[in-house]
């Protein structure tokens, strides 16, 4: 490797580094305002700059300066020491300075490096620049007189999420970042730029003068919005959790989130189940907990177990699954279900259900189709790396299904099962693309899984995957979903899927196990629901166990890739709410089939023998393990029809009842559905 | 004669616009005469001749063009190379440009084939200022008469492919920088690309590209029919050659005129200008290169010399070689501060020191132009050029600080004249008792 010197020190660095990274290899801190690891660079703020020999003999933009053999690099000198005191005094000549009513303050890039960098005072005594505010949605708050230019919302928002709809208009002084026509942004991933921002241009709306930084408790987690599994980092003050913000995870999110992992989590203070409920003349009353679980172990007693059914929801932790299947497995009840949406798989080996290409590997396929799947609403994280390798001109994306726009360019094959039954023997540029591939992947959504004709429809997706050496990939909506799956928490010998359950005289008794993505108005049955939100499933529920959502427990959390995550707990359960394991603890207790574990430990003892999978954390089998997969094995033969493939999430906003609780959620769901309304118009 | 050049040596024998400017004028004049010869040499030989000739980049940084040539790749691949002439001549002061374009726009036709074959370029680009309209009518008229003779274009008579396209500016000063210009001439907005990658490795389109200025092409074609040894003839050994010069401001016959590099200041005003407004003793000051340089002052115009290196010695430059003359009666300090308005309203805003720190030079100059600013400013203004120049991507920061920083150099006195003046008898203004007991 290259050697070069950092003030006297000599440092080896990859070739291609900056010097930037050169130096800071070498353990030097060089300010930064405009770079961004993760996106172009612009070199404009000026602040990076070093003296570099040999070279001109003025300091240069080390963010922008190819490191080379033997340079000589100073970032301390008397010359880099002024160019840095110069770019601070520009920088804040034109800034506010009103840190005490700045919800930056404390995590600001300008006021840090204004500390050990600046000037100790300002020389400049005219008045200050003013700049308009901008509306950019209701997520993104604006003080643009704030802004240094830096122009890392700009490249965000082009590069990464791929809608150009933030840029610099004007010139010299009158540069302004603006979304032209105060517009909202569009993209799913537009809340990053308020990270992005290294001062307070771009702050969080919802977030707006709720707190300080320092007053925060931080917790480390894991996100259920969608079945990536992003990490996140949840902040909290006292009970409640104030904000979401994302964590480096290159496996998994890079650093970004999408906007719902992000802003949901108002809906975890609203609309919460506090205290259990029980339905008297047709009206839920509140309720003790032992009256609770009495009437549910008296029903539960009552209830052959041929009767009764148990459908898990798509937020739920693995333990809390391994809990409800031990107890009513105990009690003889084969009626257990965990895909509300009806998905075929299940059965079979574990890589049939896994994104085994892996969220990381997916980078290095050339080829990838797209199966009833919409990524940009399913898991916006996922899309954008797919934008990222589309743009380096590495990857070719061809579609079956919707035709939405997913911010890069594919080959539109055709909308529903007919057009993937043919895509074998059919002609183009893509299929010459795919045949050509050395990584083809194929990614099959949901909305392809979750269809009347969902047997045939895997089966030709099989048959395709294996015709073409594809990775096998399935890409979910339902954080729960995978360790359902891993779980077996599906219908038992002679047992009933979530859908016939639903139905009318399907079941007598009904427990939901935090199920709200299903309806169950038709059914009759006696409905017991264990949940957080008074969403869906408590609407129709006889009784009502209230339990902890997901920042409210320790949990284990399955990604769509098969990996094991843990979300930890960053506040209590609100009220008298309870850990859902332990709802079910005590009620097995009543039920006299007592569960054998009476902590969380011993629970996922018992959960990591009974499957390994669960026991190895943040562990992927990835793309090697599902080369053994037989992939002409999947599904079953059955006529298709000619219904279009249709994206699983459609109101991308309102997934989950946490997010459908949430004021802010609902204002971004407003918000992009009346813009579709003027874009009709 | 005026002047040192004799006629027979001038290249711009129609700059005053008095003859033909079409294809049977200029071939009259001698462009294209022998045109063939030279692009059958190859490229090799093409740039010998030029840094032979030492000729200089006339766009004003004055960066030896035959090296500049030499930096293009040596084979042509999938990547075409592109020559991109640059007719954005924006700097105050600065109109020579001009004149070729509209009255010999054949010379810088030709200049374009030949340069094209010597970085094996098969398209070069003009790109014209915003302003330019009449101009951008001129070339490309002449264009098309080249293209009808079959000049240029495919299968031209002289054996070397090579199209010729004009593309018009929005008339941004900015655009006038090489990286700016290419942003621009792909349709983006005039910001200054970061270097590296340079434009011979990647210019348009990613593409190899050498941007020069309209005048070093339009002199290429003359400088290979008569050879490198006349060029280098004239002038000095790292100046060499003729060029054009430019005169404005207090003269009494401002006009564009070609003559050798290394005529003295005083004789170019004097033979070529008609004379300082008021005679020689009513100089005050000369800005010799356009807006962009420091300026020098009237008692070393007498020796001063139109070269790089005398008037880099001086701590001003040749720059484009178009110069501005101020004679006694002028208010230096409010020129000035009028360029460095001119400099404020073109930055691009892209990079901090320049987009904040040309604003705040201007706010301080107008101050002193009307004598409120305090005397600390002074050192403060000069700080804050300090602080700019060498900062920024581009140059732009650099030619908003030598103006500034040349009328320092040599009018201090006179700023502070005029505060010291604006505080007597103004005891309410702060420092006015500080000034009177000094």
């Amino acid at each position: 490797m290259p050697l070069c010197k950092v003030d006297g020190v000599e440092v080896e660095f990859e070739p291609g580094m900056n010097v930037l990274q050169v130096a800071e290899l070498a353990g030097k801190e060089i300010p930064r305002f405009c770079y961004h690891e993760r996106l172009s660079i612009a070199g404009n703020c000026r602040m990076c700059l070093v003296e570099v020999k040999p070279g001109p003999p003025k300091p240069q933009a080390s963010c922008a300066l190819p490191a080379a053999e033997n340079m000589e690099i100073f970032t301390d000198t008397p010359m880099v020491k002024k160019a840095r005191h110069g770019v601070m005094e520009f920088l804040l000549i034109n800034h506010p300075l009103d840190c005490p009513i700045c919800d930056q303050g404390g995590e600001c890039d300008l006021q840090d490096q204004a500390m050990g960098y600046g000037r100790d005072d300002s020389r400049y005594a005219d008045n200050k620049r003013a700049v308009e505010e901008k509306f950019m949605g209701p997520l993104i708050k604006t003080v643009m007189t704030r802004c240094i230019q830096c122009t890392r919302c700009v490249r965000f928002i082009t590069e990464v999420a791929g809608v150009p709809e933030i840029g610099l208009i004007s010139r010299g002084e009158d540069v302004e970042i603006t979304t032209y026509l105060d517009k909202a942004v569009t993209s799913e991933l537009s809340a990053n730029i308020i990270d992005l921002c290294p001062v307070g241009a771009l702050t969080s709306k919802p977030y707006a003068f709720n707190a300080r930084p320092w007053e925060l408790k931080k917790t480390e987690s894991v996100d259920v919005m969608d079945a990536l599994g992003s990490a996140i980092r949840v902040d909290a003050r006292g009970s409640a959790v104030l904000r979401v913000l994302p964590r480096v995870n290159e496996d998994i999110n890079e650093e970004w989130i999408s906007d719902k992992t992000r802003y949901a989590v108002d809906g975890l203070g609203r609309q919460r189940l506090d205290r259990p409920y029980v339905r008297e003349a047709g009206k839920l009353r509140p309720a003790s907990w032992a009256e609770a679980l009495e009437t549910v172990a008296a029903k539960l007693k009552a209830t052959a177990p041929d009767r009764v059914g148990v459908i898990a929801g798509d937020l739920q932790d693995a333990e809390s699954m391994k809990a409800a299947l031990d107890l009513f497995r105990g009690l003889g009840v084969q009626s257990t279900d965990c895909r509300q949406d009806g998905m075929v798989l299940g059965t079979g080996p574990r890589q049939s259900w896994l994104f085994n290409s892996t969220i990381h590997g997916i980078e290095d396929a050339d080829v990838v189709l797209l199966v009833g799947v919409n990524p940009r609403l399913e898991a916006p994280v996922l899309n954008a790396r797919l934008r990222k390798r589309w743009l380096a001109g590495a990857l070719r994306v061809g579609v079956v299904g919707e035709q939405a726009d997913l911010t890069y360019g594919y080959d539109y094959l055709g909308s529903g099962p007919k057009t993937l039954g043919g895509l074998a023997r059919a002609k183009g540029a893509f299929m010459d693309a795919l045949r050509a591939a050395k990584a083809p992947a194929i990614v099959v959504g949901a909305g392809a899984l979750t269809r009347a004709d969902s047997a045939a429809v895997l089966k030709a997706a099989g048959g395709l995957a294996r015709a073409f050496g594809m990775t096998w990939n399935v890409l979910h909506n339902a954080a729960a979903r995978v360790g359902g799956l891993d779980l077996g928490f599906t219908p038992g010998p002679g047992g009933k899927t979530a859908a016939e359950l639903a139905g009318k005289g399907g079941a007598d008794l009904l427990f939901l196990l935090g199920a709200d993505e299903i309806d169950t108005s038709a059914s009759k049955a006696f409905t017991v629901y264990l949940g957080t939100h008074g969403d869906r499933g408590a609407h129709r529920a006889d009784v009502i166990l209230p339990g902890a959502a997901y920042t409210e427990k320790n949990g284990l959390y399955v990604n769509t890739e098969g990996r094991v995550q843990q979300g930890v707990r960053a506040v209590f359960p609100k009220g008298e709410a309870k850990e859902d394991w332990a709802i079910l603890r005590a009620l097995s207790e009543r039920l006299g089939a007592k569960l054998p574990y009476d902590s969380l430990d011993q629970l996922r003892a018992k959960l990591f023998a009974d499957h390994p999978t669960f026991g190895r954390i943040d562990h992927v089998d990835g793309a090697q393990a599902a080369a053994g997969l037989d992939l002409g094995a999947l599904g079953g033969k059955g006529e298709v029809s000619d219904a279009p493939f249709r994206s699983a999430v459609t109101a991308f906003y309102l997934t989950n009842p946490i997010a459908r609780a949430s004021v802010t959620m609902a204002e971004c769901a407003a918000l992009a559905s009346g813009a579709s309304k003027i874009a009709a118009e | 004669m005026a002047g040192l050049l004799a006629d027979k040596d001038r290249i711009f024998l129609n700059i005053y616009g008095q003859r033909d400017w079409g294809l049977e004028g200029a071939r009259l004049r001698g462009a294209w005469n022998g045109t063939k010869d030279i692009v059958a040499q190859t490229p090799e030989w093409i740039c010998d001749q030029i840094k032979a000739s030492g000729l200089r980049g006339r766009g004003g940084a004055g960066f030896a063009t035959g090296l500049k040539w030499t930096f293009m790749p040596k084979q042509e691949s999938e990547r075409p190379h592109y020559l991109l002439v640059n007719a954005d001549e924006s700097e105050p002061g600065a109109c020579k440009d001009r004149d070729i374009l509209r009255n010999d726009p054949h010379l810088l036709i030709e200049g374009c084939l030949i340069a094209c074959k010597a970085m094996r370029a098969h398209t070069a680009y003009i790109y014209i200022r915003g302003e330019y309209v009449h101009e951008r009518e001129r070339l490309t008229a002449a264009i098309r008469q080249a293209y009808d003779a079959g000049l240029i274009g495919p299968g031209n008579v002289h054996g070397w492919d090579c199209d010729v396209r004009v593309t018009h500016g929005g008339g941004a000063y900015i655009c006038g920088d090489e990286t700016a210009l290419m942003e621009s001439f792909e349709g983006k907005k005039g910001q200054p690309r970061l270097k590296p990658p340079f434009p011979a490795g990647a210019g348009i389109y990613g593409c190899p590209t050498t941007v020069n200025n309209v005048e070093t092409i339009a002199v290429v074609g003359t400088i290979l029919r008569r050879g490198a040894a006349w060029f280098a003839g004239f002038g000095t050994e790292k100046s060499t050659g003729t060029k054009l010069f430019a005169g404005s401001g207090h003269l009494n016959k401002p006009c564009v005129v070609e003559d050798a590099v290394g005529i003295s200041v005083k004789q170019l005003i004097e033979d070529h200008f008609g004379g300082v407004r008021g005679g020689w003793g009513n100089l005050k000051a000369v800005i010799p290169g356009g807006i962009s340089v420091r300026m020098i002052p009237a008692d070393q115009c007498d020796e001063a010399v139109m070269t790089y290196e005398d008037l880099q010695a001086r701590g001003s430059g040749l720059g484009t070689g178009t110069m501005i003359v101020f004679d006694k009666d002028a208010d230096l300090v409010k020129a000035i501060a009028r360029a460095a308005y001119f400099y404020k309203h073109e930055s691009c805003g892209q990079c901090t020191p320049c987009r904040e720190g040309t604003g705040w030079m201007w706010r301080v100059m107008e101050r002193m132009v009307t004598g409120e600013a305090e005397m600390a400013e002074i050192d403060l203004l000069l700080d804050v050029a300090s602080q700019v120049e060498g900062h920024t991507i581009c140059g732009l920061g650099d030619a908003a600080a030598w103006p500034i920083q040349g009328l320092f150099r040599h009018f201090r006195h006179e700023v502070e004249e005029r505060i010291t003046q604006y505080r007597a008898g103004k005891p309410h203004v702060q420092g006015a008792t500080l000034q009177a007991a000094e």
